[in-house]
């Protein structure tokens, strides 16, 4: 049996590199995807736990981030077409109508 | 039908026919607008002459017929002087009895008369129907005036005539004359109404009514109780205050300056509303009034100085007129005069049959100068009349019945009311022989001055000029028709008031429910004037003795060629023009009121201009001056104030600001360190 720090590492690293990606990236689809990224580190944890305590809910809570994640990526390229219609840009930092 | 309960009927015709005239009758054709005025006039007539007939048939004593329209006005409890409890409660009302049945039968019958004339005289002139329409209002008004159950109802017929009348005399309005008439008209009557309201309101506090009936019943129970005494303070100031009123609308000194300019109206105004009809509500009033009369002896015998006075001045004044009308409307200063003679010596009776055998004869003189005027081309100036006896002859002959009836002659109407009023004035005991005397010389300078109008007129040569003699035309049959009537009426008016030495005195006896005495009169002066037939008749011959040496003078002055006018006017010069400037009195009210009036106007408007004008415009510039100073802060400090805290807040948050990139992963580097950091904390405490 693999040990659980092995998973833990493995949900670090990838929510690490969907950090980064969210961070430096400046394409929004990239942005939107390494979000998703974040998203599946947690769930590989969920796993994890559930499968080291022999507990049913850790599973359950994956399949409800899966969910969620399928509703937040509707919304999120919904958001991005229509940024897109007005801007005609996919570049985050063009889009900047916070600023001061 | 029971015309007893529809008197409040009869104003109502010639209303609805100032209404239709009034609304419609300028796209009206003419023959209708005369036919529906004088229409509406004999409709009011028909429905008079019946009702009075009813009342007639009635026992003497129940010959007075109130009809109630509605309660008009219903304004609360109130307390009298005497300190009675009461209400002030006044009723749309209308009253029949034997007075206001003479006054409505005058009042129609010559007023409907004087509707068809106009038909005539009025036919070529402009706003016939606004001519018409002005009658039926007038008419209106003079019925409501003489059949109101009480004083406020008589106030507005009243005040109704009154506007009525300022409205005829200055129907030609442009005219400058007629429409100065029509003001000082206007102007002398509020003096009157001025009275008559202050005799009025009198009469509410004292008596705690306005109804005739109310206030008469108030009285005699007040004289039966002792409350009421004769020459009580509060008689004499009522009797007073209304005397006022009907010096101004009748008339009278010194309130009688407005009349002979009212002349500036057509002759048909002049002959109802200046001679038969609005100005004898004054002698009407104070009749209506007796019971208040009857209290204040003092009060008559002013009213019996005041009118022989006004009889003699006018009289004076009409000796001399050379104006057709002036002349008539001298006499009716004069006649009036003799009308407050009789009701100030206590014969009431008598001054109402002097009243409405002069609204016979004077209607008649009037429209018969109507006719005059009419045949030659609006000529008033008798100098250029004369010799138009046989030119139009009917006129001729229904003035020359006029003037003989006004004169005095034996057997017309004239004779026996003014004979009546000169007996009563002699032997009445509120009568006195100097009033009889002056009464007497005024009867003949009446004499004089219409004989002198009669033959300067339609005898002597023609001095008309010579394109309008071509041109003279007797007047249509719908003018002399109505002065036939009238002359007839002139001639047998006086027979149903026959002087006691000749017959029974109906028209005394009529009247008498309306002038019972208050008091028991002391039956022995009443015998006393039974027993002195020999000394009436003697009297009454004097008097005719004075007439026909007036008419003398007259004849042999003006019928006949003689320089004697001109010789004795220019002998007495001083009094000659004294009175053809009648004795200077318009000149004195000019002097002493109008000047006055118009002095102290425009020192007010001065008042006006500097002071009221100067506060508002000073105050309109402080306004601007001080909203410059609240502007200067407002813009200032108010606004300063919020500019400057805006401003402070925008320097101080510049740092603040730039931190606000606008770049998403900005902020979400921002809160990735902060989570890091709270996670690192938590864990440093943990482990």
């Amino acid at each position: 049996m693999v040990p659980i720090h092995h998973y833990l590492l493995l949900g670090a690293a990838l929510f690490t590199i969907g950090v980064v990606g969210v961070l430096t990236r400046r394409n929004i689809m990239v942005i939107l995807m390494s979000i998703e990224l974040m998203m599946n580190a947690v769930n590989i944890n969920l796993i994890a736990f559930s499968s080291q305590l022999g507990h049913v809910s850790g599973q359950v809570f994956a399949i409800f981030v899966i969910t969620v994640a399928a509703a937040e990526a509707a919304v999120g390229l919904g958001i991005v077409i229509a940024m897109f219609k007005n801007k005609e840009t996919m570049n985050i930092n063009e889009i900047d109508l916070m600023k001061w | 039908m029971n015309f007893l309960d529809l008197i409040w009927l009869i104003p109502l015709f010639p209303v609805a026919g100032f209404i239709i005239n009034g609304l419609f009758g300028k796209r009206m054709p003419k023959s209708a607008v005369g036919t529906i005025a004088a229409g509406a006039v004999l409709i009011s007539f028909i429905f008079a002459v019946g009702a009075v007939y009813q009342l007639a048939q009635l026992p003497e004593h129940e010959r007075s017929h109130e009809v109630v329209v509605y309660e008009w006005i219903n304004a609360g409890s109130a307390v009298t002087t005497g300190g009675q409890a009461t209400r002030f409660v006044v009723n749309w009302s209308f009253l029949l009895d034997p007075l206001s049945s003479v006054m409505v039968l005058v009042v129609t019958g010559i007023g409907f008369l004087i509707h068809v004339y106009s038909n005539g005289y009025m036919w070529e002139e402009d706003g016939f129907y606004r001519f018409f329409a002005y009658l039926n209002l007038f008419m209106f008004s003079m019925l409501t005036l003489i059949l109101g159950s009480n004083y406020l109802m008589m106030f507005i017929g009243w005040e109704g005539v009154g506007l009525c009348s300022y409205l005829l005399i200055g129907y030609y309005f442009h005219k400058k004359s007629a429409g100065d008439a029509a003001k000082k008209a206007f102007v002398v009557n509020r003096v009157g109404d001025w009275g008559l309201a202050t005799g009025i309101l009198l009469i509410f506090a004292t008596f705690g009514s306005l109804d005739y009936h109310t206030v008469e019943e108030v009285i005699r129970a007040g004289v039966a109780s002792g409350q009421y005494v004769v020459s009580q303070p509060i008689f004499i100031g009522i009797a007073l205050a209304l005397f006022v009123g009907a010096c101004g609308k009748s008339a009278q000194i010194p309130l009688y300056t407005w009349l002979p300019d009212a002349m500036e109206g057509p002759t048909p105004v002049s002959a109802l509303i200046h001679a038969a009809t609005m100005v004898t509500a004054g002698v009407y009033m104070v009749a209506r009034s007796n019971w208040i009369y009857q209290m204040a002896p003092e009060a008559l015998a002013v009213v019996a100085v005041v009118g022989v006075l006004t009889a003699l001045f006018a009289a004076s004044i009409g000796l001399v007129q050379n104006d057709i009308k002036r002349v008539l409307a001298y006499s009716t200063v004069s006649q009036l005069g003799y009308m407050f003679l009789a009701l100030g010596v206590g014969a009431f009776a008598a001054g109402v049959f002097h009243l409405m055998t002069h609204a016979f004869f004077k209607a008649l003189l009037f429209l018969g100068s109507g006719s005059v005027i009419h045949a030659l081309h609006h000529e008033q100036d008798m100098r250029k009349m004369g010799a138009l006896k046989n030119k139009i002859p009917i006129t001729f002959l229904t003035m020359a019945i006029g003037t003989l009836a006004i004169a005095g002659t034996p057997g017309l109407a004239g004779f026996f009311s003014k004979d009546e009023i000169l007996w009563q004035a002699f032997s009445s005991e509120h009568g006195h022989p100097l009033l009889w005397l002056i009464a007497a010389i005024v009867a003949g300078m009446t004499s004089f001055y219409m004989f002198r109008l009669l033959f300067m007129t339609f005898y002597g040569e023609s001095r008309v000029d010579h394109h309008t003699e071509q041109h003279i035309h007797e007047s249509p049959k719908v003018m002399t028709v109505p002065l036939i009537v009238l002359a007839v009426g002139s001639v047998l008016a006086g027979y149903i008031g026959l002087p006691k030495w000749l017959g029974p005195n109906l028209f005394e006896h009529w009247l008498e429910p309306v002038f019972e005495p208050v008091q028991a009169v002391a039956v022995s002066a009443e015998e006393a004037a039974h027993h002195s037939v020999a000394l009436e008749v003697g009297m009454a011959a004097v008097s005719v003795g004075i007439a026909v040496i007036g008419f003398l003078i007259a004849y042999t002055t003006y019928a006949k060629k003689s320089d004697r006018a001109e010789r004795v006017s220019a002998q007495f010069k001083g009094m000659y023009q004294a009175l053809l400037n009648k004795w200077y009195v318009d000149e004195l009210y000019d002097a002493l009121f109008v000047h006055r009036a118009k002095d102290l106007g425009r020192g007010l408007w001065r008042f006006d201009s500097r002071v009221v004008d100067g506060l508002v415009n000073e105050t309109a510039v402080g306004t601007v001056k001080s909203a410059v100073g609240s502007g200067w802060w407002d813009r200032w400090i108010v606004d300063g104030l919020v500019r400057f805290a805006g401003g402070f807040v925008k320097t101080a948050s510049w740092p603040i600001r730039l931190s606000e990139t606008g770049y998403t992963q900005n902020y979400a580097l921002v809160m990735i360190v902060g989570v890091l950091v709270l996670v690192g904390y938590v864990l440093w405490g943990t482990l």
